[in-house]
This record gives structure tokens, C-alpha cells and sequence, in this order.
């Protein structure tokens, strides 16, 4: 799409909407809506998602500028992890009867 | 051998596998999530049902939205507001849902205002009292609630999300029509006899809501086995039916179905057969307001063509300034 043609709202680009719930909490993936621009995208997600005070900030993101791993949980990318068993604290052996660890 | 034969065959086992780690997830209770593979009849029958449940909650603003202009106090017409509002939210959680499965929201927007798409039939019955407004709240709202609960479970994760934060808001619903219902029964004869009226003409339909009975809904075994539905439609009626009757009670209104009676033996209401011919002909397009409904969302779609182009114009502009002003 260049900048010339002019977008229809068919066009109109789609935004994931991220809230934080609450002082403390990470933003978390709500949902996603169109926009024409990122102000719109904001003040939609307000309106969409936050009706109830579900938030105290937002972000939003052109979805098409996310990059994601591949869906499969299976997938060699997530193998470095698999085999080290010795990152958890429950790999070690304790004593019973020592305090505090 | 050819290489040929050999690359398809390794195709098939790999669409084999995938198929297999799908069933797997289902089987173990998991959600799909939507880049996850799934197979072609999963992705149309969610797309289907997603765009029909996001249809139904854009044309249910039309029925009560009537009433907002007209609402009998400050406090009514701000309540009747905020729960209209909440609708179209609903529908644009699940219009978003339906985007996640590559459905075009553009597209869903044009099948539904060509009639090439289905709404709730319960919304093709009019709103001619204020009485209306409360007992879709309750009734229609509440069958809405029944059947959303369990979807809140659908294997679907981004249905599933969806049905989590409709169920949030639908409690309100049902709670201010109950309340605006028993302000009525509180009032004159003439109130209380408008809200019985109201209960006759929604009774049965809202029954017919949750669809078809069992042995006559094809599609329903293979949605339960994708565990995209959780209860049969029989199921889900016989559980709206035994919620709502103690509310009826309370209420003082009547339900007006002389086969209901409590089946002590069973634990559960026994109730009248709701007219199928009468939900067919609805379906089909012949309910007292189809063409209605479906002419006001195609106006307001063309009405606010100008609004989306001005938003567009709007921003290319804002973008190309913001351009102008880096490159100087
Ligand atoms: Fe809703
Ligand atoms: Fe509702």
C-alpha cells in the first residue's frame, strides 16, 4: 500500500491492545482492533477495553510488526531449555531438617 | 521411486503428525491457539459461529437501543446506554476473535448486512414497551448467559478469552433488567400487566435461542468432539428453564407454558415443546422484523462511510506532517 491510494476502511490496519490492570502489573494482551492511526487505536482500546476500570495504561501495536516464534511448543527453538533440570530449585537434595532454604 | 512421490509422502505424515499433536491438545483439554495447525471443518465451523455470535450482539443493540430516546428517567436512559454499549463491544471482542482464524472483518461486516451471514434469531422480535427492555435483560440476556458460560471453556483460545470478559459484563445486564422488572411488578396494575405481556411474547423464543433439539442439530456431535461446545442445545434449555423459574416466582409473572411443572423424580422442570416451525420461518427471514434490523445496520454501515474516509484522510495527513517535520 503506498501512502498515495487512499485507505478505506477495509484497510484500516489492525492493532493489538495491551492493558496494565493495575499499578504493579505487566500489560497484558487483550485483544485487537482497526484504527486508522495510533491515536485511534488508543482511544478505541479505551473504549473497547477499558470500560470498567480495567486499566491504567495502554499500549498498542501494529500487529503486522510483531515477531513471533513459531506456535509449535515442540519446536527445536525452545529446546536449549528442556534438558536443564539443574535450573529449578527442586533439583537439590536438602536435608529435612534444615531451615530457611 | 521418483523424488516427487517421496516429497508427498512425507507431506501427508507430517499432516498426519500435526493432526495428531491437534487431537492431542483437545484430548488433554488445552486451547488451539491461532497459529496453531487445525483442520480446514475446526476453522470454518469457529469462523461460522464466531461471526454469527458477533452478528447476534451488533443486531441486539437495535431492540433495546429503540428504547434509549425514551427511557423513563436519567438513570434508566444511562443504564439502558452502557448496556447497549456493552454490545457492541461484545461484538467487536468476537469480530476480533473471528480475525485471529484469518476471517476479514471487512468481509463479516458485508455477509452480514448482504443477509449471506445469520444473527440470533430472538432478535427479530420487536420492543413495543418499556417492559421490553427489562425482560430481554432477563430472559435473553440470562439464555445468553447460559449458553456463554460453558464457552468460557471452549477449546478456542481467543473464543474462549472473549466469552471470559462477555460473561463479566453480562451479569449487569441481567441484573438491571431483573430490577427494572420488579420496579414495574412494585408499580400499577397496568405496569404489571405490561411486564406479564412481555413475558408471554419472549417466553418462547427465548427458549428457541439455544437452537434446534438434539436429535434434529447435525452439526452438534462434531462441535462437542472439538469440545468447541461443551452441552447439547436440549441441555442448555432445561438448565435456563430451571434457573429462570424461581426468578419468575420472585418476580410474580407467570410463564406461560401449562406443561411446566417441577419433575420431582428427575430433579428438573418439565416444560412445553417450543413451536420449531415458528424458529424455522424466523431463521429463514420471515420474523416480524428481519428486514428491519437488517436494513438499520446497513444504513448505519453506509451512513458512516464518510466518518471512516475522514478518519483515513485524517491520518495520512497527520503522517505525512510527521514525515515533513523529520526530514526537516
Ligand atoms: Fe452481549
Ligand atoms: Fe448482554
Amino acid at each position: 500500500m503506498t501512502d498515495a491510494t487512499p485507505r478505506t476502511s477495509a484497510q484500516w490496519p489492525l492493532y493489538e491492545v495491551f492493558v496494565r490492570g493495575k499499578r504493579g502489573l505487566n500489560h497484558v494482551h487483550v485483544g485487537s482492533l482497526h484504527a486508522a492511526d495510533e491515536r485511534m487505536a488508543l482511544t478505541h482500546a479505551r473504549d473497547l477495553y477499558t470500560r470498567r476500570n480495567e486499566g491504567v495504561s495502554i499500549w498498542v501495536v501494529r500487529s503486522d510488526l510483531i515477531t513471533a516464534s513459531t506456535p509449535d511448543e515442540r519446536d527445536p527453538f525452545f529446546a536449549p531449555s528442556g534438558d536443564k533440570v539443574y535450573r529449578h530449585p527442586t533439583f537439590y537434595d536438602i536435608p529435612a531438617d534444615v531451615p530457611h532454604i | 521411486m521418483t523424488g516427487f512421490e517421496t516429497t508427498s509422502l512425507e507431506e501427508s505424515d507430517f499432516e498426519l503428525r500435526l493432526h495428531e499433536q491437534f487431537d492431542d491438545t483437545i484430548a488433554r483439554d488445552q486451547r488451539i491457539e491461532p497459529r496453531d495447525w487445525m483442520p480446514d471443518g475446526y476453522r470454518r465451523t469457529l469462523i461460522r459461529q464466531i461471526a454469527q455470535h458477533a452478528h447476534s450482539e451488533i443486531i441486539g443493540m437495535q431492540p433495546e437501543g429503540e428504547w434509549i430516546t425514551r427511557a423513563p428517567s436519567l438513570r434508566r436512559k444511562a443504564i439502558l446506554f452502557a448496556k447497549v454499549q456493552d454490545e457492541a463491544g461484545h461484538g467487536l471482542y468476537l469480530y476480533s476473535a473471528a480475525e485471529t482464524l484469518g476471517a476479514d472483518r471487512a468481509d463479516l461486516t458485508q455477509r452480514l448486512i448482504d443477509g449471506r451471514q445469520k444473527y440470533s434469531s430472538i432478535f427479530n422480535y420487536p420492543t413495543p414497551t418499556f417492559a421490553d427492555v427489562g425482560v430481554i435483560a432477563w430472559l435473553v440476556d440470562g439464555a445468553a448467559i447460559c449458553n456463554q458460560v460453558p464457552l468460557c471453556r471452549s477449546s478456542f483460545g481467543p473464543y474462549a478469552r472473549a466469552m471470559v470478559r462477555v460473561c463479566k459484563e453480562e451479569s449487569f445486564h441481567q441484573r438491571q433488567g431483573y430490577e427494572l422488572l420488579s420496579t414495574m411488578m412494585r408499580g400499577t396494575d397496568h405496569q404489571r400487566a405490561t411486564v406479564q405481556d412481555a413475558v408471554d411474547r419472549w417466553w418462547w423464543p427465548s427458549l428457541m435461542m439455544f437452537g434446534p433439539p438434539d436429535g434434529d442439530s447435525p452439526n452438534s456431535e462434531q462441535s462437542m468432539a472439538w469440545r468447541i461446545k461443551r452441552h447439547t442445545n436440549d441441555e442448555l434449555r432445561q438448565r435456563f428453564v430451571d434457573m429462570t423459574v424461581p426468578q419468575a416466582a420472585a418476580l410474580g409473572v407467570t410463564l406461560p407454558d401449562p406443561e411446566l411443572r417441577w419433575n420431582e423424580e428427575r430433579g428438573r422442570h418439565d416444560f412445553g415443546t417450543p413451536d420449531w416451525s415458528e424458529l424455522h420461518r424466523v431463521i429463514t427471514g420471515d420474523g416480524p422484523c428481519n428486514t428491519e434490523r437488517v436494513a438499520r445496520r446497513r444504513a448505519a454501515h453506509e451512513d458512516g462511510a464518510w466518518v471512516r474516509e475522514a478518519a483515513s484522510a485524517h491520518a495520512a495527513t497527520q503522517a505525512a506532517r510527521a514525515r515533513e517535520g523529520a526530514a526537516a
